[in-house]
């Protein structure tokens, strides 16, 4: 047996085993002490820059090779903190003067550094500084002390990443050569690592809650995706064992690989639109090999967070038109930017808020900040010009919302087109319906709106007032409820009604529960992570729609809880 | 002492990288560098010091360079200055 079997939520499907990688920051404390020998002290602080710039220049360069040069910039910018004369030469004087040690020198100057350039509140570049000098500071430290920082970067041989959680840029720096799996404490299907793991296509276990504290560095682990477990210190027999699941799973992969260039076609011979969810331009070639016959969710987001300052509009012009061609003409939505919640852009401070959630984000900054949203809606309509571009607005709650936010539109292609750039005519515009006020009034937004795209995870929790990212009450993530089946089959009904396309690009698109049930109640477009495609469009060609319809009559009018639906598709679907 | 006065055009001010590439170019100098912005004046080849300036879009400021390479270090900032878009 091995060692220990750890439970957590399976993000990302796949087996792989390796040995452990701790991204977990070491004990960095220490105590104030008086020294005497002031050159000796002085020297060591020497020692522990010039070996932090040694680390971090094998850092840059290992990240320009595996990463690019602009992830590389990061580390540029903390090599020249670190040869900074006046920093150094403040530390020394502390040193000299008051008599303490390098570790405290050390954080007394980065201290007022830091409070320096926070305090710079209306210079978000300068606020973001403060991060490059506490990261710095926690390396020079580092060697002070003799213990290891670990780092992303310069992961060179095949390893699965323990994380307590993993932040955009520890993904940044994650390369997937080597990095064949993640398992984190906490998050849960629709946080940031579990996303991206998807992105990456890698398996990931979230929310194991005690990896950090249950692995060690180096230590062999199985980690298993599909069923959400971790094996810690796996006996020979397991390893076999589990190998064999991975060659299992390979052959499926292989027999779902047999679908890519047919189309999606139910049983009966209904056509529905299957679709990828992307966050950069990179993520195309998982586009095209899961043929995809759209990019259904294009999160610009990424394109914001990936970046050290507002990406202009250039930037994000080159990055949707890459996309847009790519697609050879096939559709690709665009939701503009979806900031705040749990996404955050060190360069835009946004206020600090009792219920992120509920508070400023997505359309509510971009109506608020259209300086922003203006550089996005040209880019886009710049990109448009090179395929099929839709808009998608996120988080809108009334018409009002998407009526002001289609009328910056309006005014952005006016000026474009008075001064001769080529903008497609026929743009849609649609919205994301993730708000239940927006649900509710599907049917009137219907009559102005392009298109619906249902964001079920965020409509989830709005619904069922439950933080997505909390675990107390991650029971109420209940994707089968009937009452949100019944708010899902209003707004397919109310799109319908008035000509208009209903769309899906939450998880639950791609939830083999769902999408049989989603198939009766009409839903048009699925769109979901590329390496769920080939899977779902597996699964559409067994399904009967006519069936459906009834199976979902019944799970909306009869069913009362989650597990009756979800036991309802599985005996009636699956034969469980 | 060689001196020469530059009027920022970038958007975003001396910053980001622009900042760091000034800085690097500096530190190949042996000569002393400052830069100058309204009545405060840093040392260029100090990343700190130059952003603590925050010298934004318009600001007009001054390098000066005193040393044996005096004349070779403004040269070669101004060129830098220049190539990152910095003032024209």
């Amino acid at each position: 047996m091995a060692e220990k079997v750890l439970k957590g939520i399976a993000a990302s499907d796949g087996i792989a085993i390796a040995k452990a990688y701790m991204l977990v920051d070491p004990d960095l404390s220490f105590e104030k002490t008086t020294v005497s020998d002031t050159d000796a002290e002085i020297q060591r602080l020497h020692d522990a820059f010039d070996a932090s710039k040694a680390e971090l220049q094998v850092i840059k360069d290992k990240a320009v090779e595996n990463l690019g040069a602009e992830e590389a910039e990061v580390f540029e910018a903390h090599i020249t903190i670190l040869s900074d004369p006046e920093m150094l030469g403040q530390i020394e004087g502390k040193i000299k003067d008051d008599k303490v040690n390098a570790e405290e020198a050390l954080k007394e100057v980065t201290d007022t550094f830091i409070s320096m350039f926070e305090a710079m509140t209306d210079n978000a570049y300068m606020q973001e500084r403060a991060g490059d000098i506490r990261d710095v500071t926690k390396r020079v430290l580092s060697h002070l002390l003799g213990v290891t920082l670990p780092s992303p970067a310069l992961i060179d041989s095949q390893v699965i990443v323990v994380a307590h959680d993993l932040t955009p840029s520890d993904t940044a720096q994650l390369d997937r050569k080597f990095v064949k799996g993640f398992i984190t404490d906490i998050g849960g299907r629709t946080s940031h690592s579990a996303i991206m793991s998807r992105t990456l296509e890698i398996p990931a276990v979230v929310g194991s809650e005690t990896a950090t504290a249950d692995i060690k560095a180096g230590t062999t682990v199985i980690l298993d995706g599909i069923n959400g477990e971790a094996l810690v210190d796996p006996t020979d027999a397991e390893i076999s064992d589990y190998q064999q699941k991975a060659k299992d799973f390979a052959a499926q992969k292989a027999e779902w690989e047999k679908l890519r260039n047919e189309a999606t076609v139910s049983k009966d011979g209904k056509h529905f639109e299957l679709a990828s969810n992307i966050g950069t331009p990179d993520d195309m070639d998982g586009v095209l090999d899961a043929g995809s016959e759209a990019v259904g969710l294009f999160r610009s987001e990424f394109l914001y967070m990936n970046s050290p300052e507002l990406p202009d509009e250039d930037t994000q012009f080159e990055a949707y038109k890459k996309v847009v061609e790519g697609m050879k003409g096939k559709p690709v939505i665009v939701r503009t930017m979806d900031i705040g919640g749990d996404k955050h852009l060190p360069y835009l401070p946004l206020p600090d808020e009792m219920n992120p959630f509920l508070g400023y984000r997505a359309i509510r900054i971009s109506l608020d900040r259209d300086d922003i949203f203006r550089t996005q809606l040209r880019a886009l309509l710049r990109a448009s010009h090179y395929g099929q571009l839709r808009i998608m607005f996120p988080m809108i709650a009334t018409l009002d919302e998407f009526r002001k936010a289609k009328g910056i539109f309006e005014e952005e292609k006016a000026k474009l087109v008075a001064a001769g750039t080529p903008v497609a005519d026929d743009i849609k515009l649609g919205i994301m319906i993730e708000i239940p006020a927006a649900a509710i009034l599907a049917d009137q937004f219907a009559k102005e709106v392009d298109f619906f795209s249902i964001g079920t995870n965020d409509l989830i929790q709005y619904s069922f007032a439950a933080d997505r990212g909390n675990e107390h009450v991650s029971y109420l993530y209940q994707p089968y409820n009937p009452s949100l089946l019944r708010l899902i089959k209003h707004v397919i009904d109310a799109a319908h009604a008035n000509g208009r396309i209903a769309g899906m690009c939450g998880e639950v698109a791609g939830d083999q529960v769902a999408v049989p049930l989603l198939m009766g109640l009409g839903l048009d477009e699925f769109s979901m992570s590329s390496t769920s495609v080939l899977k779902t469009r597996s699964l559409m060609k067994t399904i009967d729609t006519t069936k459906m319809a009834k199976l979902a009559d019944k799970a909306l009018n009869d069913c009362v809880t989650n597990e009756e639906v979800k036991e309802l598709v599985e005996k009636n679907v699956f034969g469980k | 002492m060689e001196k020469k006065e530059f009027h920022v055009i970038a958007d975003t001010g001396i910053h980001a990288r622009p900042a760091t590439l000034l800085v690097q170019s500096a530190s190949k100098f042996n000569s002393e560098i400052t830069l100058q912005y309204q009545d405060k004046s840093v040392n260029l080849k100090s990343i700190m010091g130059v952003m603590s300036l925050g010298v934004g879009k318009d600001a007009d400021v001054t390098i000066s360079a005193e040393g044996a390479d005096e004349a070779d270090a403004i040269a070669a900032l101004a060129d830098t200055m220049k190539k990152e878009g910095l003032s024209e």
